[in-house]
């Protein structure tokens, strides 16, 4: 089977691969490009832990075609930190221990990034409606909640 | 699997018409690539209709109406300025499929032609008045959304046919619609059963309404009993009595874990009632 050329931009870089058809941008992501940021939980578009931007639009990556990437803009998680300096969303889920296996957490700091890009003063209850298709087994979700709320509190304060 | 990006419907009219094996066209993926993925329907041709112009485009003609690019998310018209000032229910509807993520993607017409009863946006869509156009190689011609799904997982549309546009009529004066689904949870779920109302006041007075039901029949219903039932009052109680027995007398649900027959029934009759009451009150507002 004949593969696809595809070029696209992920984290401001310019990057190329060649692709199967029926792979997903989390395939290419995780298998030709090494970025293992973006997790595969479900594969079908209903827990999250795959979330990045596509032109700035929050998306699953196991539903999104490599081949549809073509000319687009990719963000992954990888590309929230500054270097070595975390995003703020990164330093109070580590403050609030937002986490415990881990896995959930890649989808969850996109998802969240892009919420407060889009609303910096959400209630707690649009966080919580926005991150409906991010399931987490561990922590219960408060203690996401609270530091997702602590940090849209700094951030507000910082801008 | 081959993968094609057509420019035109035309070009992808042709790829279809001509194609071998099972054919899908893909536009916001979130049910196509998830059958792909579970290998519950694996297409031999995957046309992706995004590249299409006018397909990612939101316009509001002069005459009132509306016209949705076929691959315009739910993300996207819940964003736009003024589409949910003339059809909240319809936007509403569409904004209850799946999550932030989903919306990002997910299309109106993806969610008609899955073909799913317990589809969210497609009973708001028919109680709308919404058509669609459907071109194919014999050319195109206008659908009543309701005429669209033929069964669970089934529409009526041939090989080698696309839906090529969405349109929602005028909105006109005094009118008002909405969408209620019951899912046992607050969000991230299937309707159990789901209800659309639109209707037009003259004074206190209905005077025009479309009444459609979901996942209480193998295809989303347009009832017109139920919007009989209200045509011509002020939605006094008699007249929601009378409208939730023309609902409930309408379905023809299936009994599984989610729920039964009986439950399904009982829900679609409230439901219709609540939707009235909000699609009531969102005319008398318009009206003012």
């Amino acid at each position: 089977m004949s593969k696809i050329h595809v070029t696209t931009t992920v984290n401001g870089d310019e990057v190329e691969f060649l692709c199967d058809p029926r792979e997903t941008v989390l395939d290419v992501l995780r298998d030709r490009l090494g970025m293992t940021g973006s997790k595969e939980g479900c594969g079908t578009g209903d827990c999250g832990a795959c979330s990045i931007t596509l032109d700035g639009r929050l998306v699953c990556s196991c539903l999104v075609l490599g081949a549809e990437a073509e000319g687009r803009e990719i963000e992954t998680v990888e590309g929230i930190a500054t270097g070595e300096d975390l995003h703020p969303l990164q330093q109070k889920f580590i403050e609030y221990a937002a986490l415990q296996c881990g896995i959930c957490t890649p989808g969850i700091l996109v998802a969240t990034k892009a919420l407060l890009e889009k609303n910096p003063d959400p209630t707690e209850t649009e966080v919580r409606y926005w991150l409906a298709g991010n399931l987490c087994r561990c922590t219960g979700y408060d203690k996401i909640i609270r530091a997702v709320m602590d940090t849209a509190a700094d951030m507000r304060e910082a801008s | 699997m081959q993968y094609h990006t057509p420019t035109s419907f035309e070009d992808a009219i042709e790829i279809a018409a001509q194609a071998d094996g099972i054919t899908r066209f893909l536009a916001g993926g979130t049910d196509v690539l998830v059958q792909l993925r579970a290998d519950i329907v694996t297409p031999d041709t995957l046309i992706d209709i995004k590249g299409i112009s006018g397909t990612k485009t939101i316009t509001h003609n002069d005459d009132g109406s509306w016209r949705i690019g076929v691959a315009v998310s739910g993300a996207e018209m819940t964003e736009h300025p003024t589409l949910a000032r003339d059809w909240p229910g319809v936007v509403e509807a569409t904004d209850l499929i799946g999550s932030t993520q989903v919306q990002g993607r997910c299309t109106m017409v993806g969610n008609l032609c899955n073909g799913s009863p317990a589809a969210d946006a497609v009973p708001a869509m028919v109680a709308a008045g919404m058509t669609v156009t459907v071109s194919g190689p014999d050319g195109t011609r206008e659908l009543a959304v309701e005429d669209v799904p033929t069964g669970p997982g089934k529409t009526c549309l041939a090989k080698g046919e696309l839906i090529s546009a969405v349109n929602i009529p005028a909105r006109g004066a005094n009118g008002g619609d909405a969408y209620l689904r019951f899912i046992p949870r607050t969000e991230m779920d299937i309707a159990v059963v789901g209800a659309a109302v639109n209707l037009r006041l003259e004074g206190d007075t209905i005077t025009e309404a479309r009444v459609s039901l979901g996942a209480v029949a193998p295809t989303v219903l347009l009832v017109p009993q139920a919007a009989d039932a209200i045509i011509g009052t002020t939605l006094d109680d008699a007249a929601l009595t009378a409208l939730a027995q023309a609902a409930n007398a309408a379905c023809a649900p299936i009994d599984d874990k989610r729920g039964t027959i009986k439950f399904r029934t009982h829900v679609a009759g409230v439901l219709a009632q609540r939707a009235a009451r909000i699609a009531y009150e969102r005319a008398q507002k318009a009206g003012k």
